[in-house]
């Protein structure tokens, strides 16, 4: 059991990669303003190559270990086309915020973010050994919704009418999945 | 209620500033006292020295000069006796603001047991209201409450804050598991009840 490579999935693979890589990459999918409002709160900003850089230079001895940060490459042409990360470890609890986005466009809707949740909700439950798993989303989101849904977050609330964008008012919405869910959808899948 | 209505001024209590000289030491005893800290936060409960509240307090107020994005306030006994007026009995904040969406969230704690149940908590929430709804202008707010805090949970809610989410079993505490509770308060919401009232 320990062979298995749990960075492995069937379509995509966890990297870390240099604040270089990083950097570009991150700067680049900003630019697709779609993209970014799908994925976060904070009003879209254009950082440069080299800002970012910087951060992911400072901020990976800073934020351990209650944050994991992983870059998302394909199997097949070890591109990076996203990446996810867990924030707010509670240790303590055994609960953290996970989060992915998927800045390459052409692998949205073909089961790369699917896989790559799989692979790091496996990380979540073996490595870290979380109890629980929460993640955001918001309701305008609702290609996101589906795959969390089908990968087995439970809906666990929404904070009303959060965010405002382009004149609407949109709810966020909480989901969660404890351990024993994981355990038995893995076990019976 | 107008211009010339204080923002700070409550009926039993006032918010007032942070006393470096005299506020750490007060705050550490609170800190002392493991249900006070698990009542208040999911952080592991640590007591914190009073030397280390005052660099707390220090790097507190620098976040807040270049964040810009939390209000922190003290919450001071109103008392015409001398040695009662002013005292800090809690503290109230209003934090994580995202200014796009008009959002932000809502602490307060009152430190000493002995200070509880008195309405403290309660003049103190619905100055903060005020503040962030018809001060700050935000939207909506939030505020984050343990499953087993029912002072807080009945304070919330009495005031008009609405349960929206439950995330299960997100605390262990005491070898049991407890749901941490968001509630959200939005300022129609807030201005329909002062209307009402």
């Amino acid at each position: 059991m320990l062979a298995t490579n749990i960075f492995c999935g069937a379509l995509v693979r966890l990297t870390t990669e240099d604040p270089e890589t990083a950097g570009k990459v991150l700067s680049g999918w900003a630019r697709d303003s779609e993209y970014a409002r799908l994925f976060d709160s904070p009003p879209g900003q254009l950082w440069s190559v080299k800002k970012i850089q910087s951060w992911r230079e400072n901020g990976l001895e800073r934020s351990e270990p209650c944050v994991f940060f992983f870059g998302v490459r394909t199997l097949q042409e070890d591109r990076l086309i996203g990446f996810t990360y867990f924030i707010g470890v509670s240790w303590t609890h055994g609960d953290a915020w996970m989060g992915i986005g998927l800045g390459e466009r052409e692998y949205w809707g073909k089961g790369y973010g699917t896989d790559a949740i799989r692979v790091i909700l496996r990380y979540a439950f073996t490595e870290l050994n979380l109890r629980r798993v929460t993640l955001c989303v918001f309701a305008y989101n609702p290609r996101a919704i589906r795959v969390y849904e089908k990968v087995g977050f439970k809906d666990e609330g929404r904070l009303r009418q959060y965010l405002a964008r382009d004149g609407q008012r949109h709810d966020m919405i909480i989901m969660g999945m404890l351990r024993e869910e994981w355990l038995q959808r893995t076990m019976n899948a | 209620m107008d211009i010339h209505t204080s923002l700070y001024e409550g009926c039993l209590i006032r918010l007032g500033p942070i006393d470096h000289e005299k506020d750490p030491a007060i705050v550490s005893k609170w800190t002392h006292d493991a249900e006070y800290l698990r009542l208040l936060d999911t952080n592991p409960a640590r007591p914190v020295s009073p030397a280390e509240m005052k660099k707390k307090y220090e790097a507190l107020e620098k976040e807040i000069e270049e964040s810009k994005n939390q209000f922190y306030f003290t919450i001071r006994l109103r008392s015409d006796d001398p040695e009662q007026n002013d005292r800090l009995v809690g503290f109230a904040k209003l934090c994580e603001i995202e200014w796009n969406h008009g959002v932000g969230l809502v602490m307060l704690g009152i430190g000493d047991p002995g200070d509880r149940r008195k309405g403290y908590g309660a003049d103190a929430l619905n100055l903060l209201l005020r503040y962030a709804f018809a001060e700050l202008n935000l939207f909506r707010l939030s505020a984050l409450i343990p499953e087993y805090n029912a002072g807080a949970l009945r304070l919330f809610q009495k005031t008009g804050f609405i349960e929206e989410v439950r995330r299960r079993q997100a605390l262990n505490r005491d070898g049991r598991f407890w749901d941490l509770i968001h509630v959200g308060f939005l300022q129609n919401e807030w201005h329909g009840l002062r209307e009402a009232a």
